[in-house]
């Protein structure tokens, strides 16, 4: 009757457990697991819809992303202008301020930019409006940041419906200008914008067509970076966003923090606008902003905030992206096609997250220590 | 069916990741008996009572309740057989009456009579001697009654075994007394009673028999009439320490900080403060003594300019004899004119320090303002944390560490090294040693008479009365939000302390 009995009594059959810690090395093992993981799913999704063999369509998806020189090129384009936004959004989320109004303030700073290329085109030097362009975008994605920030700093109204339906607005008012911005009349489109003269369009540099972008973009970063890690400002962000009662007990101005960094958020989302329809689309419509203003939310949220990481992770949505467009017309499937495939490998990544933080323990497992 | 145990746990253990929280534990809880269950924080002794009441289940070992084996899944497992757990943190619905609440989950027929059962709740109360009116809302109750209720709660449901965590916390020592005298009837009755704390004087007290636990493991079970304060604090500590406290006459002492008249008011409008003077010198440990939630936190965070004061004033005496005004002053504002005040405040990690950051972070947020330029300098602030960890002994892996891996011992250290290192003139800290283990506090102790000698202004708020005692010049006691008294700390007694805290002062005074 008295056995000693040692083995668990009773208790679910496996159990969460938090690591304590996890090797770098071993982190990345369990991404790329996932990632093989997501790539056998939508293998056998392929299959079984398609009836092709998955290895065919995957290198549809390399030849449709990097394949030529020009698909090369323009992956990289788009890749740049996911990293901007990402690393405009950085600061903001930092801060615990819950910026999804990117997709707006990029919107602004393309209208800002399309209107100079449209009304100063060609009154003045080209480098002299391509100047005035980038300093236009800024303010105009600033001023999109600094409404939700004043009114959440002054009345502590909610960032993230506030700064959601100014997305709204920015689209109102570009669809508004494009009322008398279309060219050729009656196409309800803007068209490309000083197409003869390539007035305000960003110049080659080095031989290549995207090299200011590339510099632009690099700079951005590297100096927000800085900026984050070295600066008191940066570290004041930090403070504020982990905690406010903090910030209160050492005497940071927390409203002034609140409106000075959303300005510098909303100012790079928008100089991201200008790099859109400067530095590529030589447009303006409602879907500039293409939904990239969402997306880079994940870039930033998935990188942690490490600009390499974003660069990274920025670089391989738009290869599944462009690769995904690709194998649509390819196999004659849809363009949902590619968000499916984007979907479930995003899926593995994030739920991949969760392994790294946590560990599943069968019951009656025994470990070494005593 | 006989038995002499109520409960045996044999070779529980329980861990959390790689963190052992209860090791290889087995002891007994013998039928009719008051046990304490003794240990320091973070000793496991929720933990493995937890574990009772079914909110954990153990990885290893067996528990028996009245000598069968018994599988404990869910608190609803532990209430059939017998169990009751008093937890810190009291459970009930405020617009519910007592009576409501203590019928709250358990089944019955589809009317209910609530005569009868009022009728019935009362007798059960009688029984064992509480003072409870069943048809009182509890929003009405004070804290003391609030437990009345959850320890009836328990007992209607026909627990034969109750657990209460640290029960004493939140009462008064009248009020501690009344408790024990319900918890020796009950006693009386043949229920087991296991009460977790780590004061040595109410363990000494009340119970039978006492259970040490030290790191997660069990050291022993001793008669509580063969144990004493030393013999038990070595126990849980594992080494001799001296429990006294140092105290010497205050030198010279200097008028430093003068409150006026000062009332202040929450979110709701409620006036938190009320009508509140004193004064405070320099070279002496002024000590602020009341239930929770009687202003202190209001108190110490206007004179740090936290708190909004609505009227009254707080004067700053500076030692080269200028007079400054501190209310209507943010804590910006204070700094900015050089008064060296630090504030140790009762939330370390949310707001004295920042959990996430490391200890040189850490360091920053007092000093980062004074270098000049664009970028922040880490380097002294690299310093600073590099001394505070060697000065006073900090147990971290490096000054890259965040805080929020360090002990609550430690992280008491960084924050009060921290803010010892500004050469204060006026030092406000609130509950110092709350969560700490035992040779952490007396460091704590320790530094906070250093600054005393140094001519300090040390204002203390504390919940320990028989610490702020030994520890304190004067005691200072709220009620309220109003001050009920002031007293010199070496001739004042426990029982009149509590006297001037005690809800009856309070209700006095309006409130509640």
């Amino acid at each position: 009757m008295a056995e000693e009995t040692t083995q668990t009594a009773g208790g679910p059959f496996f159990r969460v457990v938090k690591r304590s810690g996890i090797s770098t090395p071993r982190a990345w093992l369990i991404r790329l697991a996932a990632v093989c993981c997501g790539l056998i799913v939508c293998a056998l999704i392929i299959v079984a819809i398609t009836k092709q063999n998955p290895l065919s369509v995957y290198a549809g998806i390399i030849d449709g992303a990097v394949g030529t020189n020009r698909r090369l090129w323009v992956t990289i384009r788009e890749s740049l202008v996911l990293l901007i936004i990402a690393v405009g959004l950085t600061p903001a989320f930092k801060m615990r301020f819950w910026n999804i109004g990117a997709e707006g303030q990029v919107l602004m700073g393309g209208m800002a930019a399309a209107a100079l290329m449209i009304y100063l085109g060609n009154t003045m030097p080209n480098w002299l409006l391509l100047m005035l362009i980038l300093l236009a975008s800024m303010a105009a994605g600033m001023i999109w940041g600094l409404m939700p920030a004043v009114f959440k700093a002054c009345y502590g109204t909610n960032e993230t419906l506030f700064t959601l339906m100014l997305n709204y607005v920015a689209i109102q008012i570009v669809n508004f200008c494009i009322v008398f911005w279309e060219n050729p009349s009656g196409s309800n489109t803007v068209g490309i914008i000083n197409s003869s003269t390539s007035k305000g369009w960003l110049p080659e540099l080095f031989g290549l067509t995207y090299g200011w972008n590339v510099v632009i973009v690099m700079a951005v970063t590297l100096l927000m970076y800085i900026y984050m890690k070295h600066s008191k400002q940066g570290y004041e962000i930090s403070v504020v966003g982990e905690s406010q009662n903090t910030a209160k007990y050492v005497g940071i101005n927390i409203k002034k923090v609140i409106i000075r960094t959303m300005m510098i958020s909303g100012a790079i989302c928008g100089l991201a606008g200008a790099i859109i329809v400067s530095g590529g689309s030589h447009t303006i419509s409602t879907s500039t902003g293409g939904g990239r203003g969402f997306t880079a939310i994940i870039v930033a949220w998935m990188s942690k905030f490490n600009p390499l990481v974003m660069l990274l992770v920025s670089a391989f949505l738009v290869f599944m992206q462009k690769g995904a467009i690709q194998i649509a017309s390819q196999y004659g499937l849809n363009e949902n096609a590619s968000d499916i495939i984007t979907g479930i490998l995003l899926f593995f990544l994030i739920g991949s997250e969760f392994f790294i933080n946590y560990k599943l323990e069968l019951r009656g497992t025994k470990r070494g220590t005593k | 069916m006989e038995y002499e145990n109520a409960i045996e746990l044999r070779h529980v253990t329980k861990r959390f990741g790689s963190v052992v929280a209860n090791s290889d534990i087995s002891l007994t809880v013998r039928k009719g008996e008051i046990l304490s269950i003794l240990g320091e924080n973070g000793s496991g002794k929720t933990t493995l009572m937890n574990m009772l009441s079914g909110i954990y289940s153990p990885d290893e070992g067996s528990i028996l309740i009245r000598g069968k084996e018994a599988v404990i899944r869910s608190p609803k497992d532990s209430f059939a057989l017998g169990i009751g757990m008093i937890h810190q943190h009291f459970k009930l619905i405020p617009v519910l009456s007592a009576a409501e609440n203590i019928i709250l989950g358990l089944p019955g027929a589809q009317r209910l009579n609530m005569a009868l059962l009022t009728q019935e709740i009362g007798a059960l109360a009688e029984t064992y001697g509480f003072e409870l009116n069943p048809a009182q809302k509890i929003y009405n109750m004070s804290v003391s009654q609030k437990q009345t209720v959850e320890i009836v709660k328990v007992l209607y449901r026909g627990a034969e075994v109750l657990i209460l965590d640290e029960p004493t916390a939140v009462l008064t020592p009248q009020e501690t007394q009344k408790l024990f005298d319900v918890l020796r009837n009950m006693k009386r009755a043949g229920k087991s009673i296991i009460i977790i704390t780590h004061k040595l004087r109410e363990v000494l007290e009340l119970s039978d028999r006492v259970a040490v636990l030290r790191k997660g493991a069990y050291i022993g079970t001793v008669e509580t009439a063969e144990a004493s304060a030393s013999s038990l604090t070595e126990m849980m500590v594992g080494e001799r320490i001296s429990l006294d406290i140092c105290r010497d006459e205050p030198q010279t002492p200097e008028k430093r900080i003068e409150m006026r008249g000062v009332t202040c008011r929450d979110k709701e409008g409620v006036a938190v403060l009320k009508d509140v003077s004193f004064t405070a010198y320099g070279g002496e440990i002024l000590g602020i003594a009341g239930i929770a939630g009687s202003g202190q936190k209001e108190l110490l965070e206007s004179i740090a300019g936290l708190q909004e004061t609505e009227n009254g004033e707080i004067l700053y005496f500076s030692p080269e004899g200028t007079v400054e005004k501190l209310s209507g002053m943010k804590s910006s504002e204070i700094s900015n004119l050089h008064i060296s005040l630090a504030f140790v405040p009762e939330d370390r990690l949310g707001m004295g320090l920042v959990g996430s950051m490391d200890l040189t972070d850490n360091m920053m947020l007092r000093s980062y303002q004074e270098s000049r330029g664009f970028f922040a300098d880490r380097k002294k602030p690299r310093k600073l944390a590099m001394d505070i960890v060697e000065q006073l002994a900090v147990a971290t892996p490096g000054v890259d560490t965040p805080v929020r891996r360090l002990s609550g011992g430690n992280v008491q250290k960084v924050l009060l090294g921290r803010e010892i290192a500004s050469n204060p003139t006026v030092l406000l800290v609130a509950y110092p040693v709350r969560g700490l283990d035992i040779n952490s506090s007396y460091t704590i102790y320790h530094l906070l008479n250093e600054q005393k000698k140094k001519g300090v202004a040390v204002i203390c708020v504390g919940e320990d009365l028989d610490v702020l005692l030994e520890l304190c010049d004067r005691i200072m006691v709220l009620a309220g939000g109003k001050v009920t008294g002031t007293a010199d700390a070496r001739t004042i007694t426990k029982e009149e302390v509590g006297l001037m805290m005690s809800d009856s002062g309070r209700r006095a005074l309006g409130h509640g």
